[in-house]
């Protein structure tokens, strides 16, 4: 990553054979239905390092973003839920090589973003290691919590986990990445697909995982990434009437109950935001929140 | 085919003592409500009047909710979970006892034939006991954590449908887990309720572990929108369940809503069109529809379908629609008025929107609320009747060519709670199966329930789900 290294060398990039040159800066854009559109609205905003150094114009995704996106989603819902577990588990754990393959990348941002060299390398390797712990999940989820049920007839009965559908997602604006990783990872393995509004204040990382997720086996439209405001946003996610589940783990505290609300509209289901370390073990929580539960019978006879 | 002649075979009500009033269950007594009010419960099957119930405030809810806490703080959270199992099969065991009774009362209050509040109703809300109980001692093996707690004190709203057996679900597994309870019974079908405070008394079940208040749509209000309460269960409507949902939003309590659907029952051409038939006609007249997750949109494969409706409409000809305590019959009476309105104002929308309606010759009672057995066919998936809700004994007939086809009209709703799948081939069983976006698949059968298997939906009818282990979760302070 170049932004914080090109200041001393602008506008000497022109003369040819020197040892200096001038970088090419990302257009950091958004990721729908894998590919990176700018916003429909033609706004960006600013985005500087923690000293204070313009490192970006990062899109300021709109309503119709969201709409976009959703519909992407859903696009993708049918064939992503239809991948068998083991595949699933196999894609998400080639997400966590090309992850391991821009570590220096996202160090790079997260110390951009003022977090000391230590901690952005050991938050980095969390995230990495956290998604390999969540690609494992795919296929042994429903061993664990699934059932085959006893009941009081001649009956096969069991019970299985199945993914929610379409899933917005408030990224967290504490530990840009782990945090993200954190949230995104658990909704897509089960299935789902994801609209996720990256961290306001950290975009840049965000956009580096579509990235990754683009390059990675990962079907076009199994997660969308937006940047932008999350009060402007999460409203309009929560209110669509195509999404199937919200995590406001990132709503801006004033703003949860109304968006709980407006989810009401089509009976989302809804993770509430609560405090959470995202260094620690994160349990099984966001993987059942976002599933539902499919019972068939089946009668036995001769 | 003719019917066969049955003599009438009516059971005795001798066996139910129905008081001319009730008051409302709190703290373990019976208590007057602070503001007084009533409503009269009647007889839908005759229109007479069962008894008159009271209707419970704010002060009332207060008070339960009190007692609730209470007894959750003081005795029934801190009681060992295997002194609370042997109470819950206490309650088991005395269901049984009364069963008869309860399951007469029941059909009366409601209008359910006695042969599915004897054979079906009663059965399973002692069974429901009899589980829950089993886990109350058993809760760290459960697979939520080694030590899982209750949530505190749970308001629960139950609809008129499966009276009982809806309290059975609600209340067995608030108590396993900890919880104490309020309930509300539905306006219509509250006696049930009031007896089943009875078998509370019976058990010696500390007081204010089941607090019991009834009285219409106010009093539920009131009990899901108590600050006091930690946990909101309810059943019924998909449109209510938004608003508790609002209700609830912001708050810390948790919530489980169980509502409405539209489920599809899919019969593809190589069906055993016999069972088939059967089974359609379980989905969508058991309890004369008034099943949330009635097999209400029959979608059979084009190649069959005027074979298969003929088979329909033959087996249709022999139901019983009359008196709900004649052991012969099949088809009781609508639960009310209002409901009879509801479900003739959206026939009448089915003939206005083009489709074709038919009914079998039957003779309804003079008195009471009746509905015969419909099913409509040249039916489109835009019209009323293939997308709303009738929750009553009306059946609509889609047709379609392959498989791809019925999964996406049996998902073409917002609701998602149940869909039935008729098929020998066991591979296009499982392949339909999987792609079906409901909560309860039953495949060659339909409508069957039992306390081991998790029941609830997707989308929009609700989320939670009720029995089995699973069903723990929704009364326990889960940290996965």
């Amino acid at each position: 990553m170049s932004h914080t290294e090109t200041t001393g060398t602008a506008g000497t990039g022109g003369a040819a054979g020197t040892a200096s040159r001038l970088a090419v800066r990302k257009t950091y854009k958004l990721f729908i239905g894998g590919a990176f559109p700018r916003s429909e609205s033609g706004r960006t905003y600013v985005v500087n390092s923690a000293k204070g150094a313009f490192l970006a114009n990062a899109a300021l995704a709109s309503r119709k973003d969201v709409r976009d996106a959703v519909g992407a989603a859903r696009k993708a819902f049918g064939g992503w839920s239809g991948r068998t577990a083991y595949n699933r588990g196999q894609i998400l754990y080639r997400v966590a090589e090309m992850l391991e393959g821009r570590r220096a990348q996202f160090v790079e941002e997260l110390t951009a973003l003022g977090a000391p060299r230590a901690k952005a390398t050991a938050e980095v390797d969390a995230a990495i290691d956290r998604w390999v712990w969540y690609a494992g999940w795919a296929d042994k989820l429903d061993q664990v919590v699934g059932s085959a049920n006893p009941v009081a007839g001649p009956y096969l009965n069991l019970t299985s986990h199945q993914p929610t559908g379409v899933v917005g997602v408030l990224a967290p604006p504490d530990a840009p990445l782990l945090g993200l990783v954190s949230v995104v990872a658990p909704v897509i393995v089960t299935g789902n697909t994801a609209v996720v509004v990256a961290a306001e204040d950290a975009p840049l990382p965000a956009i580096t995982l579509a990235e990754v997720l683009a390059t990675s086996d990962l079907p076009g439209g199994v997660v969308n990434l937006l940047t932008g405001r999350a009060a402007e946003l999460a409203p309009w996610l929560a209110s669509h009437m195509d999404v199937n589940a919200i995590d406001l783990t990132g709503v801006p505290d004033d703003l949860a109950a109304t968006c709980e609300e407006a989810a009401a509209d089509n009976l989302k289901r809804v993770l509430r935001p609560s405090p959470t370390t995202w260094t620690a073990d994160p349990g099984l929580t966001r993987l059942l929140h976002f599933t539902e539960l499919k019972t068939v019978w089946h009668p036995t006879a001769p | 085919m003719p019917a066969f002649e049955y003599a009438p075979a009516p059971e005795s009500t001798a066996i139910v003592d129905v008081a001319p009033s009730y008051g409302l269950f709190i703290d373990g007594a019976w208590a007057e409500p602070a503001e007084g009010g009533t409503l009269k419960t009647v007889n839908p099957g005759t229109e007479e009047v069962l008894s008159e119930v009271s209707v419970a405030g704010p002060a009332d809810v207060d008070r339960a909710v009190a007692a609730a806490r209470r007894a959750q703080r003081t005795v029934w959270g801190p009681m060992p979970g295997r002194e609370r199992a042997k109470y819950l099969y206490r309650i088991a065991r005395i269901l049984q006892e009364r069963s008869r009774e309860l399951a007469v009362l029941e059909s009366l209050d409601n209008g359910k034939p006695i042969r599915e509040s004897r054979d079906v109703d009663l059965p399973l809300v002692a069974a429901h006991f009899f589980y829950y109980a089993g886990w109350a001692d058993k809760l760290p093996y459960a697979g939520f954590g080694p030590d899982p707690r209750p949530l505190g004190v749970a308001g629960q709203v139950i609809p008129w449908n499966f009276p009982l057996l809806m309290l059975a679900w609600k209340i067995a597994p608030a108590l396993a887990c900890g919880n104490t309870v309020v309930l509300k019974p539905a306006e219509t079908t509250p006696l049930t309720a009031l007896f089943f405070a009875d078998v509370c008394v019976q058990a010696e079940l500390p007081p204010g572990v089941v607090n019991i208040l009834t009285g219409a749509g106010e009093t539920g209000r009131l009990v899901v929108a108590h600050e006091d309460v930690d946990k909101v269960a309810f059943t019924g409507s998909t449109e209510v369940g938004k608003e508790i949902a609002r209700t609830v939003a912001g708050t810390r309590k948790r919530l489980t809503l169980e509502l409405g659907g539209k489920a599809a029952n899919i019969v593809y051409d190589d069906a055993a069109l016999d069972q088939a038939v059967e089974g359609v006609v379980n989905g969508i007249f058991f309890n004369q529809g008034h099943v949330c997750c009635a097999g209400s949109r029959l979608l059979v494969q084009e190649s069959v379908a005027e074979e298969f409706l003929d088979r329909l409409k033959r087996r249709m000809g022999t139901l019983r629609v009359g008196d709900p305590l004649d052991k012969n019959t099949d088809v009781g009476a609508v639960n009310s008025a209002a409901q009879l309105g509801r479900i003739q104002e959206l026939a009448a929308a089915g003939e206005a929107e083009g489709a074709h309606r038919w009914s079998p010759p039957c003779e309804l009672p003079d008195r009471g609320f009746w509905f015969p057995p419909t099913i409509f066919t040249e039916v489109a998936q835009s019209h009323r009747i293939a997308r709303e809700e009738i929750f009553g004994p009306v059946l609509s007939v889609l047709t379609f060519r392959t498989p791809d086809e019925a999964v996406t009209k049996a998902n073409n709703t917002p609701y998602g709670l149940s869909a039935g799948v008729w098929t020998e081939k066991a591979s296009r069983m499982l392949w339909t199966a999987q792609r079906l976006r409901a909560g309860v698949i039953w495949s060659n059968t339909f409508n069957k329930f039992d306390p081991a298997s998790p029941f609830g939906g997707f989308k929009e009818s609700g989320f939670g789900r009720e029995g089995g282990r699973h069903g723990l979760e929704a009364y326990l302070d889960v940290a996965h």
